[in-house]
């Protein structure tokens, strides 16, 4: 979790003076043994999810050798997926994962956290509450219903108005060309965003709600007016949050599998338009992983789940980078 | 009072942009929640009309056949969500414990770090992961090796959460703790996470949420049932599952079930 | 509020896992034995129906099978995870070398693959080759009034819509045997695609399980796909009239589907393709499904596939049609019904 420590505390968190200082009497002692074994018990679950993590990733790495060795770097490449010749290459899925993602946060962030300005700011609590609850229902909806309402609503909606308005305004773009189908790109993106919109409006509405009142007040004192507040003091304090809930959402995007395939058109191309069908890894692991029984084809299938996991890497690696850029451009007021 | 003048051009000018922009995320809002409220009602009226006794307390019915119900898939995905709070939650929340406590070094950022990756793993690679580790070697599907799946996935988000909002808890509450002598373990788990709880909880009920509807990771591991599963050891139906599996018309009936289990969390 | 939710979430944790574990304990005395099964999606519908029929008949025998893709069912059935697998399309070579033990290929009943279509404001049946059908699926016809088809269609006014080729996108049995017809018919799609139960299609959006594809076609204009006999019926979506190998324009029908199978010649492991199939009413696009049964399982569970077998033959062919099934020719039945004897 990329956690900036609120600024006002330098060491955080603090810690209690050294056991020996106040002599060896038996409340003290019984304060050591339960400090240990408290310490040493979330070290352990701590790393147990390493253990865990790194277990997937082995399992993800042995279980691809074949197709590893018979296609090596060439295979992130190569747009080709092929079982009857046995020629498999990852691109269109690598293509279609990143793409449909970066369309969902696209249109979820700002929705979201807007929304979530929204309830915590200016809504009145009781009804704040309420929506967030039901907010918090939508995330319990199971991804294959979120499928079929893809099916029978949005790609009809997608296919008989979206995507011709597009077209007809916006169709010189290369991202707004081609036939309506439909089911495509631009589909997933918005059943994404959809999905993912209620972690970003919970987190990012729990975490505002929990700024300090004596920020506000402070703010409030200094003549800021109420969207000022807003955005000098609560937005800065979630910012942490929000962070979190994005990376979250982005997670989530990148790895959701029944509603992307139901609504993507599961066709593996390259294609820069946003009307066209295409395919995601975890909707090609989700379609073809319980008919593969052939090993190339097995393995060439698990080196995709590899792909998927050495993404996961990658996004993260990059957010954490972003993170210490903040921090050290000494950018925290 | 006119200490201020708030009548000033520019003050009236910072208010107008408030109002707008606050308008602008009412927008947002009231976007988001009508797309919601679609979603809801939908589900609602496509499968309210389904939802009778029968559905609650009645095994399926073979392909074509009208009636029967699903109620082995009830209690299915109530063991399996079970299961995954055990094996979920403390490791999770204790990890987020450790973060937020003792995790402000390198180990700490790797563990953060490598449970972000964790949250990434796509559900149905965590199925395999479990289908390679439990049903494999026991030569059988089960419900435990479900539970497993399950549970894995819901560590990320406890986590976080459990971290995030021990983060919150301000300073100020744990040196008062200490300046009355209270050892450290008992300030953590007596002060700082009652004062935490609410978010905790808030993150857990979405975790829970989160997994409840996850399909991919159980089609090979707690694999599905067409009657009722007699213990961890068999394999079992749940909802997400059966809703996957039902054919065309009958499909209305199952998209109120997730409905009501959210409504329920 | 909260603590009460909180509250009431620990309850349904420990009843949840209560529940579970609750039955194991009495029942393992080993009242009922249940079998567990997995495999092909196609034959769900009635296997579903006779399962439960057995149930009925056998109170103590439950037979739970999870229709997770014909390739599933053979993963599985070697791995010894489930009791007994179901496919479409038969074991290779390679995959019963693997197999520690003998696996049987039980055909129990028969379908049909149908080509829908979706053309709105068309009314007509439309005719339709093999070849034709393959240059439609490889992208090289791509227009409804194309003369390939019109010449196919005299009569019929095809309009001049855009073809949407929809094919599955899961591994699918079903498309095992579409395949594997239009590899028999046409040499260029044998080189170039192939068959098999996933396919490096040429063209078109993929749908997911049978219920992907129809519903696709019925939202699409202009589609095409192919899907499983009862899927087309059930969702009331016009199908084509195929030509088969002896000339005759023939629909899919259970009469049809058993004609191709009596012009088959069945060799003794029972793994046969009868697509275009010799037979003045044969329907081209048909296919055998078979249960994976080993031949020694053993135990109370060997006694009960012998018994659910021999059940199926006497018994279960005949709900077949009802669902769309064409129940095994006679002779084939009689064969089967040899080998089924030998399972225990």
């Amino acid at each position: 979790m990329i956690v900036l420590a609120p600024e006002h505390v330098p060491a955080f968190p603090p810690v209690p003076p050294s056991r020996e200082a106040a002599g060896g009497s038996a409340f003290s002692r019984s304060g050591k043994w339960g400090d240990r074994l408290f310490h040493g018990a979330a070290l352990s679950f701590s790393a147990g999810i390493l253990l865990l993590t790194g277990g997937i990733g082995a399992s993800l790495w042995r279980n691809s050798a074949l197709s590893r060795h018979a296609f090596g770097w060439e295979f992130l490449i190569g747009r080709v997926w092929d079982p009857v010749a046995g020629q498999f290459g990852a691109l269109p899925f690598l293509y279609g994962t990143l793409l449909t993602s970066a369309l969902a946060l696209l249109i979820a962030v700002p929705l979201g956290v807007g929304a979530a300005i929204f309830l915590s700011e200016l809504a009145p609590r009781r009804i704040s509450d309420v929506m967030s609850f039901l907010i918090e229902l939508l995330a319990a909806v199971p991804s294959v219903i979120y499928g079929l309402l893809g099916i029978f609503v949005l790609v009809p909606l997608v296919r008989r108005f979206l995507e011709p308005v597009l077209g007809k305004t916006l169709g010189f773009l290369p991202l707004f060309s081609g036939p309506p189908y439909g089911v495509g790109f631009l589909s997933a993106g918005l059943i994404l965003a959809i999905m993912v919109i209620p972690f970003i409006i919970t987190v990012t509405r729990e975490v505002m709600l929990s700024t300090p009142k004596l920020l506000r007040e402070a703010a409030m004192a200094l003549g800021a007016t109420r969207w000022e507040v807003a955005t000098t003091v609560a937005l800065p304090f979630a910012r942490s949050g929000i962070a979190g809930a994005i990376f979250l959402a982005l997670a989530r995007a990148l790895g959701e599998t029944m509603a992307v395939t139901m609504v993507i058109g599961n066709t593996p191309v390259v294609s820069a338009s946003l009307f066209s069908p295409g395919y995601t890894m975890a909707a090609v692991l989700a379609n073809e992983f319980t008919e593969a029984s052939d090993p190339l084809y097995l393995h060439a299938l698990v080196e995709i789940g590899l792909v998927l996991f050495g993404a996961t890497l990658v996004v993260n690696a990059l957010a954490q980078l972003l993170v210490w850029s903040v921090k050290n451009r000494g950018g925290r007021r | 009072m006119t200490l201020i003048a708030f009548d000033s051009g520019r003050y009236r000018r910072r208010k107008l942009f408030g109002r707008l922009a606050f308008a602008s995320t009412a927008l947002c809002a009231a976007g988001v929640l009508s797309a919601l409220f679609f979603i809801l009602g939908y589900l609602w009226v496509h499968g309210i009309s389904s939802i009778n006794w029968d559905f609650l307390t009645k095994l399926p019915k073979p392909v074509g056949e009208t009636g029967g119900g699903m109620a082995n898939a009830l209690v299915g995905s109530a063991e399996l969500l079970g299961l995954a709070g055990l094996f979920g939650l403390p490791t999770g929340v204790f990890a987020g414990i450790y973060l937020s406590e003792y995790g402000h070094n390198r180990f700490g950022t790797i563990v953060r770090y490598t449970t972000d990756i964790l949250n990434g793993v796509p559900s149905i690679v965590i199925g395999i992961f479990a289908y390679t580790l439990f049903v494999l070697p026991m030569r059988r599907f089960t419900a435990l090796a479900g539970g497993a799946a399950l549970g894995a996935m819901m560590i990320p988000i406890a986590v976080r959460t459990t971290e995030e909002f021990m983060n919150l808890v301000p300073t100020s509450v744990r040196e008062a703790a200490y300046a009355l002598g209270i050892p450290r373990w008992k300030t953590v788990v007596f002060i700082v996470i009652p004062t935490a709880l609410r978010g905790i909880v808030t993150g857990i009920m979405l975790d829970f949420a989160r997994v409840a509807g996850e399909t991919a990771p159980l089609l090979f591991t707690a694999f599905g049932n067409r009657y009722w599963s007699r213990g961890i050891l068999e394999p079992t139906s749940s909802l997400p599952v059966m809703i996957t599996h039902t054919p065309f018309p009958p499909m209305r009936t199952g998209t109120a079930r997730p409905g009501r289990r959210a409504w329920f969390f | 509020m909260l603590k009460s939710i909180k509250k009431a979430l620990r309850v349904l944790l420990a009843a949840g896992i209560a529940a579970g574990s609750l039955g194991a304990a009495p029942l393992a005395a080993g009242d009922t034995v249940t079998l567990v099964g997995a495999g092909a999606t196609f034959p769900y519908p009635i296997y579903s129906k006779w399962f439960d029929e057995f149930h009925k008949k056998n109170p103590d025998v439950e037979i739970n099978y999870q229709s997770i893709g014909s390739g599933g069912g053979i993963r599985q059935v070697t791995a010894k995870t489930v009791d007994f697998g179901a496919t479409d399309g038969p074991m290779t070579n390679d995959q019963l070398f693997a197999v520690d033990g003998k696996i049987l290929h039980l055909p129990t009943v028969m379908g049909a693959v149908v080509v829908v279509y979706n053309l709105p404001s068309f009314n007509g049946k439309i005719q339709i080759t093999g070849s034709v059908l393959a240059d439609i699926f490889l992208g090289k016809i791509k227009s409804w009034d194309d003369p390939a088809l019109a010449s196919l269609n005299k009569g019929l006014s095809l309009p001049s819509v855009p073809i949407v080729v929809i094919h599955r996108s899961d591994g699918s049995g079903t498309s095992y045997c579409f395949t594997d017809y239009l590899s028999k018919v046409s040499d260029a799609w044998k080189s170039k695609v192939g068959k098999g139960t996933a396919v490096n299609w040429p063209a078109g959006l993929g749908g997911k399980g049978n219920e992907g594809v129809s519903g696709t076609v019925k939202q699409t204009a202009g589609g095409i796909g192919y899907v499983e006999l009862i899927y087309a019926v059930q969702n009331k979506i016009p199908f084509m009239a195929v030509k088969n190998k002896s000339g005759r324009f023939v629909e899919a029908s259970v009469e049809g589907v058993t004609a191709a199978a009596k012009g088959a010649e069945i060799p003794a492991d029972f793994r046969v393709s009868i697509t275009d199939a010799e037979g003045e009413d044969a329907y081209p696009i048909s296919t055998f499904t078979w249960l994976l049964v080993y031949e020694r399982t053993g135990g109370r569970k060997g006694e009960i596939l012998h018994d659910f077998l021999l059940w199926m033959l006497n018994d279960g062919e005949k709900i077949a049609p009802s669902l769309g099934y064409a129940p095994l020719p006679d002779a084939v039945a009689a064969k089967v019904k040899e080998a089924a004897e030998k399972v225990r």
